[in-house]
């Protein structure tokens, strides 16, 4: 189990790499410099602020430098936020995002887990084709068709929830944004553990749990449940990476000055360090947790660990 | 609902949006670009012939949906095949010749798949000017890993099935091989994930455009007419429930089609 | 009274009945055979009994087990049954046993769901019960995973697990089929000393297992009772033709035996042939020739290195070392290299005629593609005609010529497969578990066919195979595969009459013989085939061989001449 884990840990590494290199160039290949669109400067101005940002290097040498800073856990300072560092501004707009990211996640795991189980067990019945039915309209309602309109019925029309976003406003601002962003993954979730559950229960270990005399609950949470969940283990990568993007467009829509709207500002504004500091950020949280979920693989299939 | 149903159904409706979006513009009198202030946020009705009303800027919201619409499946459709050409491309290949090579390309794609892409695919519209082309290649960029691994995966299978075994010793040559024995038996599973793959590059392009990184001005999608929607909603829903409902439904179809034709496809292989 | 009595059980799936008023009884303590073959509803009825059957299945009948009516009852009442009262075993143990939870974990739960003792006891139990059917070192390998397990100990996990509850009952769907025979008969051996007093309901395709192991015998055939006896009175006077069918059909080891070689010219030699797979030796120094017209057999349990030693023959997998010698010219590197002429001249048939038909082909393009190749003379309508020919030889009429693989039943799908290969008129035909896929009655005439077609044209074949009263049947000479080494090869008459490796005695002596008046004897070989990753030093043979000494761990014996047979054995003899 050491072994594995170890080797899942080496593996990542040149992922990161890749992340970290990629984005630099491509930030770099950028046609126009940050400062672009100011009034045109004198030259000596312009070339104290690429020296003063290092732009004056060689493209090489700006990566080792910023790598450099990297290990020190430093992503340097934003262009356009002109006093702050990247780091401070993530330190700023991360929270709210973690906040009904995690949120999201833990409602979607929960909802779509229950609500597939039941779908399997049930299957064929009106139950299950209409558990079926709203998930199918879950995973093809996009956030940014499903955000706005809940918040026109709830918000405009009805007044049940606030529309907006208030730093005082307490739980209930939390609540549509974290809605918002769970039901696609609450849809597709529950249709994951659904075909997972029906698998699993056909195969024949599960006959043999029955020919034991044991009861359909006891199959399932002894038998069944484990092997039906690696499926949804293994979703966990691209949902964690499917709720960043959503939240993006949630905080768009609600308003949140979570990262997703520094990054977006910072994209429009060309600011090219922040945009960088987030994908990198982003990008070492992404593979972060998908290294956490391929030791929890191991964990749960005792044939991956040992192999 | 049966496969076979599922698939008649949602087929024809994607049609029916279809020939809507190419006909349309061209029976209404009004034109997408068109400004007239004096006109702006008008609820749909049968006067001026604005069947979906008018948006802010006193612009047609029938033709602007349809060009939406047309703008939305060209991108999806474009970036359906740039995936398709490569997934196939680089599975077959990884798949048929198998060993060090395929473990390497493998490698290759399992370190891309951790990559958040989205915000690649916004490094890359920022840095890039928005160029629309750029939609196309980015959006199918990202979809082609799904269908490499797939037909990498099933041309393994295949290539150790004795049939291509029993070929390979009387002698069949291997281009035959690949397009007799090997290709038949990929189309169903390619066909449906490319189906499965055009929902979501449409998901991919009305995220940018609703974001004001795609399409730009007076061009216009879904997504874009979605974003001027929520600005206006507070005003005139419409604006907002109109194009929304159309990329819900075009969405829907193309995931019930592509569910419809993995059943149709299990259903003929398991026979 | 009889402890299970089953009447007018039929079993019906929309408008498909696949069991159709089959009774059934077994008596306290007594053990009943089960017999037919694919399709005859035997597992069927099996699973009808303990209500393990799909929810789309709908049964009619009565099914009483100890005077109670249990057809029809709640799940509840059927848990009450279930285990405790009847134990079921399954064919697949690698199946049947769940992948993620260790074994002790499996037995267990099994006594806590019903009840018979709190968490520590369960655990003395299942402990206990993992001892008692033979498990080395029970308290540690109860916290194995069933993959840690090899398939012999697998399927005694299963075995504990129906018994563990102590049952009344004890019903064994097809138990050994997916074990290697030397395997088998240690598995049948538990099974005789464990049930004690437990009645067993075994249900089986081989009349061998029924005939020494079953006291009544029911044989099924599409779904009814054609007959139903004491075993040894069916098997001597059996009172229905399907009955006589299946016995005539199945091969015994103890007799019979093909004619002497027709030629003495060889036309394929192989020298000292070695196939690696990275670390592992799959095959180590083989040879052996074949003659033309003749049949060698190749037999060996799994991972005998048999279907990788035709395999590298044939160029389909890269030989290590040595070389293949036909007619003259010598064949090396992969099939696409060698000359047409040599590959058109050696063709195989598969074990799994589904999977060595492509799917999306019709009959006529799967069998005339070799002849686009070969005689690219030829035009659409005499490659049709050369099809039907060879359809026709192989006992299949023109309509099949249309047909897709998944409209033929199996032995029409392994004919085609035949079709496909001697369309080209090939010297040697290699089939690699040909008919290890077919029922009994199928194989028969498969087997018949190949015969057929051998005679009239003279052609030498390989046949390789784990059966070894299918081989005595049909081979002319035998060679013995051990661990990926030849351990012994020698006539037909010769090898099953006096063997002289000690493996090969104890294969022979494991085979059930189809005839109650022969006693299957105990199980000779202990323990299962090591890890080809870590063979045994010196013989490889000798952790498992009765005669092992000190030589036999330390050197490994050479294949030597003894006067009709060639051994590798230290201590040969019979």
């Amino acid at each position: 189990m050491l072994r594995y884990t170890l080797l899942r840990i080496v593996g990542a590494i040149p992922t990161l790499l890749l992340v970290i290199v990629l984005a630099f160039l491509m930030v770099h290949a950028a046609p126009g410099g940050p400062f672009d669109d100011e009034r045109a400067l004198p030259p000596e101005i312009e070339a104290n602020i690429a020296a003063a940002y290092h732009l004056d290097e060689p493209l090489p040498k700006q990566l080792l430098r910023y790598m450099g800073g990297l290990l020190q856990g430093d992503l340097g300072p934003s262009y356009r936020y002109r006093d702050y560092s990247v780091n401070e501004l993530i330190g700023v707009g991360f929270p709210y995002s973690l906040r009904i990211g995690a949120s999201a996640m833990a409602l979607a795991l929960l909802v779509g887990v229950g609500a597939g189980t039941i779908a399997a067990l049930r299957q064929g019945t009106l139950l299950d084709r209409v558990v079926m039915g709203f998930s199918m309209i879950g995973i093809s309602i996009p956030v940014l068709v499903v955000a706005p309109v809940l918040v026109l019925l709830l918000a405009v029309k009805l007044h049940w929830l606030p529309a907006g976003w208030s730093e005082t406003g307490g739980l209930r601002h939390y609540l549509l944004p974290v809605i918002t962003l769970a039901l696609p993954q609450i849809a597709y979730i529950a249709r994951l553990t659904r075909a997972s559950m029906i698998d699993v229960l056909s195969r024949d270990f599960i006959r043999t749990a029955y020919a034991q005399g044991l009861g359909t609950a006891t199959v399932v949470r002894v038998h069944a449940l484990k092997p039906a969940m690696l499926p949804v283990l293994s979703y966990m990568g691209p949902a964690i990476a499917a709720i960043l993007t959503g939240s993006v467009v949630v905080e768009e829509i609600f308003g949140i000055p979570g990262l997703g709207q520094f990054f977006i500002g910072g994209a429009l504004n060309r600011d090219y360090t922040l945009v960088l500091g987030i994908v990198v950020f982003y990008a070492t949280l992404i593979i972060a947790l998908n290294l956490l979920v391929d030791i929890l693989y191991g964990v749960i299939d005792p044939r991956v660990r040992y192999r | 609902m049966s496969g076979n149903r599922t698939i008649k159904v949602t087929g024809t409706l994607l049609l029916l949006i279809t020939v809507m979006a190419l006909v349309g513009p061209w029976i209404n009198p009004n034109d997408y670009m068109t400004m007239d202030l004096d006109r702006i946020l008008r609820s749909p009705s049968a006067a001026g012939m604005h069947w979906f009303g008018t948006d802010g800027l006193g612009r047609d919201l029938f033709v602007r949906t349809m060009h939406g619409i047309r703008v939305t499946m060209l991108v999806a459709i474009v970036a359906s095949l740039v995936s398709l050409v490569i997934g196939v491309a680089y599975g077959a290949i990884a798949g048929f010749v198998g060993g060090r090579v395929d473990a390497v390309m493998m490698r290759l794609v399992d370190t891309l798949y951790a990559l958040p892409f989205i915000f690649f695919v916004i490094l890359l519209m920022v840095a890039f000017e928005r160029n629309f082309l750029l939609i196309f290649v980015a959006i199918g960029a990202i979809n082609w890993l799904d269908m490499a691994r797939i037909v990498r995966g099933q041309t393994l299978s295949l290539r150790e099935r004795e049939f291509v075994e029993a070929a390979r010793l009387t002698g069949v040559s291997a281009a035959r091989i690949i397009f007799r024995h090997i290709a038949p038996n990929l189309m169903g599973i390619v066909i449906v994930y490319v189906t499965l793959t055009i929902p979501q590059a449409i998901l991919v392009e009305s995220f940018l455009s609703f974001l004001g990184l795609g399409v730009q001005e007076p061009q216009t999608s879904l997504g874009a007419l979605v974003d001027a929607g929520v600005n206006q909603m507070e005003r005139a829903a419409f604006t907002l429930l109109i194009p929304a409902t159309l990329l819900a439904a075009i969405l829907m179809c193309f995931n019930f089609l592509g569910d419809g034709l993995r059943d149709y496809f299990d259903a003929r292989h398991s026979q | 009274m009889s402890l299970l009595d089953v009447t007018g059980l039929t079993i019906r799936y929309g408008d498909d009945t696949v069991v159709a008023g089959v009774d059934l009884y077994v008596e306290r303590g007594e053990s009943v055979g089960l017999v037919g073959e694919s399709g005859s509803g035997k597992s069927q009825s099996a699973l009808a009994i303990l209500g393990l059957l799909p929810k789309n299945a709908r049964v009619e009948g009565s099914i009483e087990f100890d005077g109670q009516q249990i057809l029809g009852e709640s799940e509840e009442s059927l848990n009450t049954i279930r285990a405790r009262r009847i134990g079921m075993v399954f064919q697949d143990p690698m199946q049947a046993l769940n992948p993620y939870l260790r074994i002790g974990a499996q037995l267990e739960q099994i006594i806590l769901s019903h009840g018979l003792a709190e968490r520590d006891e369960a655990r003395r139990r299942a402990t206990e019960m993992l001892a008692k059917v033979g498990l080395p070192d029970p308290e540690r390998q109860s916290r194995a995973y069933p993959h840690q397990l090899s398939g012999g100990m697998r399927q005694r996990v299963m075995l504990a697990s129906a018994l563990i509850a102590e049952p009344d009952l004890l019903i064994a769907d097809e138990p050994t089929t997916a074990l290697d025979v030397t395997v088998q008969a240690q598995i049948l051996d538990l099974l005789e000393d464990i049930r004690d007093n437990t009645a067993l309901l075994l249900i089986t395709h081989d009349l061998g297992v029924v005939a020494g192991y079953c006291e009544h015998m029911i044989v099924l055939e599409r779904g009814r009772v054609v007959d139903a006896g004491p075993t040894t009175s069916l098997f001597a006077a059996p009172g229905h033709a399907h009955t006589r069918t299946l016995i005539a059909a199945a091969p015994r080891v103890d007799r019979g035996g093909a004619p002497a070689p027709v030629s003495a010219s060889t036309i394929l030699s192989v020298g000292d042939a070695a196939v690696d797979y990275d670390e592992l030796h799959a095959v180590i120094d083989v040879s052996f020739a074949v003659r033309k017209g003749e049949t060698v057999a190749v037999v060996g349990e799994s991972g005998s290195g048999k279907s990788s030693l035709v395999r590298a023959v044939l160029g389909l997998v890269p030989m290590a070392a040595g070389r293949v010698v036909y007619s003259g010219e010598t064949l090396d590197g992969p099939v696409e290299t060698r000359s047409l002429g040599g590959r058109r001249d050696l063709q195989l048939v598969f074990q799994d005629p589904v999977s060595a038909l492509n799917p999306q082909m019709r009959v006529q393009t799967i069998v005339e593609e070799s002849l686009l190749v070969h005689e690219p003379a030829l035009g659409a309508a005499e490659r049709r005609a050369s099809v039907v020919a060879m359809l026709e030889k192989v006992g299949l009429e023109e309509k099949f010529l249309r047909r897709f693989p998944h409209e033929l039943s199996g032995g029409q799908a392994q004919r085609v497969a035949i079709a496909r290969a001697l369309i080209l008129d090939p010297k040697i035909l290699i089939c690699d578990e040909a008919v290890a896929a077919l029922d009994g009655t199928v194989r028969a005439q498969v087997l018949d066919l190949l015969r057929g077609v051998q005679q009239e044209s003279g052609l030498s074949i390989i046949f390789i195979s784990h059966d070894l009263a299918v081989v005595r049947s049909i081979s002319h000479r035998v060679l013995v595969m051990y661990m990926g080494r030849l351990v012994e090869a020698a006539d037909n008459e010769r090898l099953f009459a006096r063997p002289a490796h000690p493996y090969t005695q104890a294969l022979i002596k494991s085979v059930p013989v189809p005839d109650p008046v022969v006693a299957p004897g105990r199980a000779p070989l202990l323990g299962e085939v090591p890890s080809l990753l870590n063979p045994p030093s010196g013989c490889v043979f000798h952790p498992r061989c009765p005669r092992a000494d000190a030589a036999c761990s330390d050197t490994t014996p050479a294949l030597r001449d003894l006067g009709g047979t060639r051994v590798a054995c230290h201590h040969p003899g019979d």
